[in-house]
């Protein structure tokens, strides 16, 4: 069973606790497994892209660092925890100024070098399992179910550095979607902006955002939407009104590998 | 002493990282911004006004606010003038000095409710001060 480093994040340990839990299931079951990193730090939650900044980045590279002790890759299920990883991890590849001072900084007994392989949950389903293995196990098959998969910017975004998907075309969600027996339902705004941190400052400008990819979805028939991400979780739910059932994708895929049992989280 | 609007932008530019020389005003980062609509300033005037030193003018905008850092400008950029950056170089500028946040601590019980993840919030203040 291939063993990873896993990055959960501040957000999965508390407001989204269903994506971890159900994420660590599934992975059991498909053959995967998920090790914590030891005494890991919150990723920021966005990455800072001016070009002076290296303390906001050092989280990051302390978790790629104690994966590449572990010898494996770098897990993460939340898109913004793994957009801000990957990207510092190109950061370090470069071998700028910046990596330079945050190797100077840390310390560590050789220099980190971007040497850790960042993959999101997705990637290893697709790339490592396969669509065919993951149909196998299906168990509860989500039949005649109209489900849009929402991608949001952070998984997509800077292709040339996330290099996730196509950026303006994905499939990875719905591919997953049509293993899993469901009707995956294409429509445009999948990979528009959900509003993101905006909520904070004027939640009724970021619900203006939000409400136009649900309206988008709801025209193209989408019944649910599954997210990686818990901002645009929270953001399109707010908006959504109960048209439309919005989840994270790891309880979708748990909902058809028959791990989900009545009443919610199998805590 | 006190610091000249030409410099400043000249700052900014070396702040944002990106490259705004590389920039032909074609407007498709503004094409695709979620939120260019309701922008003071677009983001295809961001590379120009910081060349031609006139800073003040995005300082100024709502633009800096109103930017989700959604990277769909620098994504669909056919320069790779990443000018996603350039927004970020001009709203750091803006929230670095001491007093000068858009957005406070103080100000979370008011904006925060059950289900808002901690994502937001961590989000919200890298994004609004220093």
């Amino acid at each position: 069973m291939k063993q990873y480093s896993y990055f959960p994040g501040c957000t999965l340990k508390e407001k989204a606790r269903e994506l971890d839990l159900y994420a660590r299931q599934c992975a059991e079951k498909l053959g995967f497994s998920l090790q914590e990193l030891p005494q890991w730090q919150c990723c920021g939650a966005v990455y800072p892209m001016a070009s002076d900044e290296i303390a906001p980045k050092l989280s990051a590279v302390r978790a790629l660092e104690k994966a590449r002790q572990q010898g494996q890759d770098l897990i993460t299920v939340c898109a913004a925890c793994h957009h801000v990883i990957k990207r510092v991890n190109d950061d370090m590849k470069q071998g700028g100024d910046i990596a330079d001072r945050a190797n100077r900084y840390l310390g560590f007994d050789t220099p980190y070098e971007g040497q850790t392989k960042v993959v999101h949950y997705l990637e290893v389903l697709r790339d490592e399992i396969g669509f065919d293995a993951i149909r196998a196990r299906v168990e509860k098959p989500l039949t005649g179910e109209k489900i849009g998969a929402y991608y949001g910017c952070m998984l997509l975004r800077p292709s040339g550095v996330m290099q996730f998907d196509d950026p303006e075309s994905p499939s990875v969600l719905e591919n997953l979607l049509a293993a899993l027996g469901a009707d995956p339902v294409e429509f445009p705004m999948r990979n528009e902006c959900c509003g993101g941190y905006r909520v904070v400052d004027d939640a009724q400008a970021a619900g203006h955002t939000a409400r136009r990819v649900i309206e988008n979805a709801l025209k193209n028939g989408v019944e649910e939407l599954v997210t990686a991400c818990p901002l645009c979780r929270y953001n399109l739910k707010k908006v959504a009104g109960g048209q439309i059932r919005v989840s994270y994708f790891t309880e979708v895929l748990a909902r058809a590998l028959g791990l989900l049992k009545e009443g919610g989280i199998n805590a | 002493m006190t610091v000249t609007e030409k410099e400043v932008s000249r700052q900014i530019l070396q702040l944002s990282g990106a490259n705004a020389n590389l920039c032909i005003r074609c407007g498709r980062c503004t094409a695709a911004c979620p939120v260019a609509g309701q922008m003071d300033q677009k983001p295809h005037r961001f590379a120009s006004l910081l060349l031609h030193g006139q800073a003040d003018t995005l300082l100024r905008s709502n633009s800096i606010w109103l930017c989700l850092s959604c990277m769909a400008c620098s994504e669909r950029c056919p320069r790779g003038v990443d000018p996603a950056r350039l927004v970020e170089g001009v709203r750091q500028y803006a929230v670095r000095p001491r007093g000068m946040a858009h957005f406070s601590p103080d100000q979370v019980p008011d904006v925060v409710d059950d289900e808002m993840p901690q994502q937001a919030l961590m989000a919200a203040l890298r994004k609004y001060r220093k």
